[in-house]
């Protein structure tokens, strides 16, 4: 059992729990994420490790709840425990000194950019981020992102907040001004092709985090695989990070999209409290 | 007294009941069935079926006991030696293992010591009352053992009761490997995979869930955080795919991704339990081992209306037991033989709606003996299929492998290890089961774990 010592309400759907989980803590690297379930007849589900505490032994993630498991996690208090934390999985990001770099996070996003940003600065990068939302409500970390960036552009969709606009128009203007020698954009998929598709015609190379459905995490079900460059990877041992111009974002979609009549049913089992058993939900 | 011919009939639920269920298939012998099997054995003085157990199961012995009407004796007999009696009993391809070499077996069908041994484990998980195994005196010495499939497991009790502390590290939520995770609950239900397991907790190995070695330590931080020896147990959990177009279309599915959500996450009690499954109207499953059979069945338990098994040689080169492709066979599963698909198709969604198909012929036989399979030119259809599982076996997971400095691999990545120990290039490093051999079977990674306790016991003794 994995307690969760803190909770943070971002806004009604964007939480982040702190988890205790020492060895992870210890181990874990900038890029990495851990699977969960919320308890025994629970589904696996990744998220990014957003930030570690090795003192404390904690590890911090901030989730978005889109169906059936985020919105059971999002029931849990400070104090409650999850029956399964796993992790970290996935290969962690390549951090070097590249010179001047740019951290993009759109959404939820925010979080799994921040520990890179973080990585990044300290390996000597001149780090610019650039966090966006659809609204101000949205927006979460901007602080956090701006002591771990030389600078910190906040973008939102409707104006609500920082620049009106969208983050791909944000990395437009920093390239028009200045060179950039590497890129990260983590974000819901549209927003990460939109990326791809922003820096190729400006040679800006530009990494991308996927997040396919997962079941083990450890390679050994491939129901994670992405197209990348025309070859089959397994994202949870391959990745999750890939070369964004070489993803093909739109399998990637498709099968993000696969089981969409069953996650619906998923959550309606869970409006008339018999847990599924009933089959009123079929 | 005179000799029965054949074997006493295994009870089965009935096809047409069972393919609605996820409930045990074999229903296993009752006493009076299993005392007059048991009485088919000649308790020969140079047992021959011994020869076919890696495991060493002390065979006349234990029989002898349930023909004496001592169950609790037969089970104390075997769990000298199999820590697993339960899943051997139900899993283990006794007719190319202990069976074939029963000498019974000459002149009519050998003893069912498969069943016999599952009867007596039966009895002891229905009325309790086994010994717990003999354990020798603490030897202070530690040893990990990274996986807990049957390799692992096997591994880690021989070495408990040899004395050491033993710690396994097992990278899913729950211990048992593809014993959980792959091989269907009607073939062998997991409650009993469990009570097993707890079985070798008692002896106090301690089993740490949630633990993926090469991420959270490496087999080096094992031996430098003070294990005296590491045996490695990590399977062959990598699936195997075709590499042709459509491969990735939604509906294609891995068959070890089909069955961990159906078994380890029992999307079969789908939206009880929260993970999802699909098996549409018409499944084919390609390839026409074990977990093929597994997963055909497995597709019609789930709804399927039909299910075929596509295979490119014909029904002579099958690598599935005989039990379970009759089984199969008679749940209604359905043989595409000498076909095999060259393209998957799908809608504009992405999902799949058909398979290209290819007919084959036999042709020359070749290195492996068996008549290699020839395409038929200009024999190809379309078969419309609303899923696809793949099982077309499994390669060695690189995890381990790949984080540990200077571990020697076969060309086919495999980890080197001897046959007889277990033992890697690396000092103090075994490894046994699927990631050793390739995929192979129950009884064979735990004769590997066993081999391996006995050269690590020696290891740690000469240390
Ligand atoms: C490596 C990785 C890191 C991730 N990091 C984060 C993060 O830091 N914060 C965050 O909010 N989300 C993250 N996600 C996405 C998160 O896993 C999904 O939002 C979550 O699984 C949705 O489950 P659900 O039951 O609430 O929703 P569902 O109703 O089941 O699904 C909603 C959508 O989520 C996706 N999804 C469903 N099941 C899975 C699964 N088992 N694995 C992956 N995706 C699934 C599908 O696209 C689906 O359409 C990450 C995903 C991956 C693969
Ligand atoms: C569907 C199916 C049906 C089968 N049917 C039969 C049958 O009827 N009879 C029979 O004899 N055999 C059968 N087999 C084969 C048999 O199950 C395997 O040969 C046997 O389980 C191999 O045992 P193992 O201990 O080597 O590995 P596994 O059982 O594969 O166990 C390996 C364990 O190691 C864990 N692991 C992997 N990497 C790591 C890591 N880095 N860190 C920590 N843990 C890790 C895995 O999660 C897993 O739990 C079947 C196999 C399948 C897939
Ligand atoms: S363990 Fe397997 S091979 Fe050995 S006696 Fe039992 S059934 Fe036969
Ligand atoms: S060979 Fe057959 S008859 Fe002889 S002891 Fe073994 S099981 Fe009994
Ligand atoms: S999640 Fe199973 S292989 Fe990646």
């Amino acid at each position: 059992m994995y307690k969760i010592v803190r909770k943070e309400d971002f806004s009604s759907v964007t939480k982040l729990f702190e988890v205790e989980a020492p060895k992870i803590a210890a181990k874990g690297k900038a890029g990495q994420f851990f699977i969960l379930r919320v308890d025994e007849k629970g589904e696996r589900i990744p998220l990014t490790i957003a930030d570690y505490n090795p003192e404390a032994g904690t590890i911090t993630t901030i989730f978005q709840e889109v169906g059936r498991t985020s919105k059971d996690l999002g029931k849990l208090e400070a104090g409650d425990y999850l029956v399964d934390v796993v992790g970290p999985l996935g290969e962690s990001t390549e951090i070097e000194n590249y010179g001047r770099v740019i951290c993009v996070g759109g959404g939820v996003g925010v979080a799994p950019i921040y520990p890179i940003a973080k990585a990044l600065k300290e390996a000597g990068n001149e780090v610019i981020s650039i966090i966006g939302a659809r609204n101000k409500e949205l927006l979460f970390w901007e602080e956090k992102m701006a002591s771990v960036s030389d600078k910190l552009i906040v973008c939102t969709d409707d104006g609500s907040y920082g620049q009106k606009g969208f983050v791909t128009d944000a990395v437009k203007q920093v390239a028009d001004e200045m060179e950039i020698n590497k890129l990260w954009a983590i974000g819901p998929m549209p927003m990460m092709r939109a990326m791809a598709a922003t820096t190729k015609p400006l040679g800006i190379e530009t990494i991308v985090s996927l997040n396919p459905i997962m079941v083990d995490g450890t390679g050994m079900c491939g129901a994670c695989r992405v197209s990348v460059g025309g070859e089959t990877k397994f994202a949870c041992v391959d990745g999750p990070e890939f070369d964004g111009h070489q993803v093909d974002f739109d399998l990637a979609m498709r099968r993000l999209a696969y089981y969409k009549d069953e996650e619906k049913r998923a959550e309606a089992a869970t409006t008339c409290g018999c847990g599924g058993g009933c089959g009123c939900h079929k | 007294m005179s000799q029965v011919k054949i074997k006493h009939e295994m009870p089965l639920q009935d096809a047409g009941e069972r393919i609605k269920n996820f409930t045990e298939v074999a229903l296993g012998y009752n006493e009076e069935t299993a005392v007059a099997e048991a009485n088919r054995c000649l308790n020969c003085k140079k047992p021959k079926c011994m020869e076919g157990c890696p495991v060493e199961v002390p065979i006349p012995e234990f029989i002898s006991l349930i023909k004496e009407g001592d169950f609790k004796g037969a089970i104390n007999k075997i769990k000298t030696k199999n820590s697993l009696p339960a899943v051997c009993g139900r899993v283990c391809p006794q007719e190319s293992q202990c069976e074939k070499h029963c000498i019974v077996g000459i002149k009519g069908e050998p003893v069912g010591i498969g069943r016999l041994e599952r009867y007596a484990a039966d009895y002891e998980l229905q009325h309790g009352g086994a010994k717990p195994g003999q354990k020798q005196q603490s030897t202070g010495k530690k040893v990990a053992v990274v996986g807990s499939g049957p390799a692992g497991l096997t591994a880690a009790g021989d070495l408990a009761k040899m004395g050491h502390q033993v710690t396994v590290f097992e990278a899913l939520h729950v211990a048992g490997g593809v014993l959980m995770y792959g091989i269907p609950e009607f073939r062998l239900p997991k409650d009993i995979v469990q009570t097993e397991i707890e079985k070798i907790k008692e002896l106090g190995v301690e089993i740490k869930t949630n633990y993926v070695i090469g991420q959270l330590d490496s087999v080096d931080e094992l031996l430098e955080e003070g294990y005296d020896a590491v045996f490695i147990g990590t399977g062959a959990g990598l699936p195997y795919f075709m590499n042709i177009p459509g491969e990735n279309l939604n509906g294609v599915y891995s068959a070890n991704e089909f069955l961990t959500r159906t078994n380890l996450m029992k999307a079969y009690q789908f939206p009880n339990y929260v993970t999802p499954v699909k098996a549409g109207e018409r499944v084919a499953v390609i390839g026409a081992g074990n977990v093929a059979m597994d997963s055909a069945r497995t597709a019609l338990r789930l709804g399927a209306k039909e299910s075929y098994i596509v295979y490119r040689r014909s029904e002579k080169e099958m690598p599935a037991r005989r039990e379970e492709i009759e089984h199969a066979e008679e749940e209604g599963v359905k043989f595409a033989l000498l076909t095999s698909p060259t393209e998957f198709n799908g809608d504009e969604n992405g999902n799949l709606t058909s398979m290209t198909c290819i007919k084959y012929e036999l042709g020359e036989p070749d290195a492996s003996g068996r008549c290699r399979p020839v395409p038929i030119e200009g024999s190809q259809y379309e078969m419309k299929v609303d899923n696809v599982v793949l099982a077309l076996g499994q390669g060695p997971n690189p995890l381990v492998p790949r984080t540990t400095e200077g571990l020697e691999l076969t060309k086919r990545g495999n980890i080197a290890a001897n046959e007889e120990t277990g033992a890697t290039n690396k000092p103090g490093v075994f490894a046994g089961g699927d990631i050793v051999t390739g995929a192979a079977t129950v009884i064979l990674a735990m004769g590997a774990g066993k081999k391996a306790a006995r050269a690590i016991d020696d290891y740690l003794n000469n240390k």
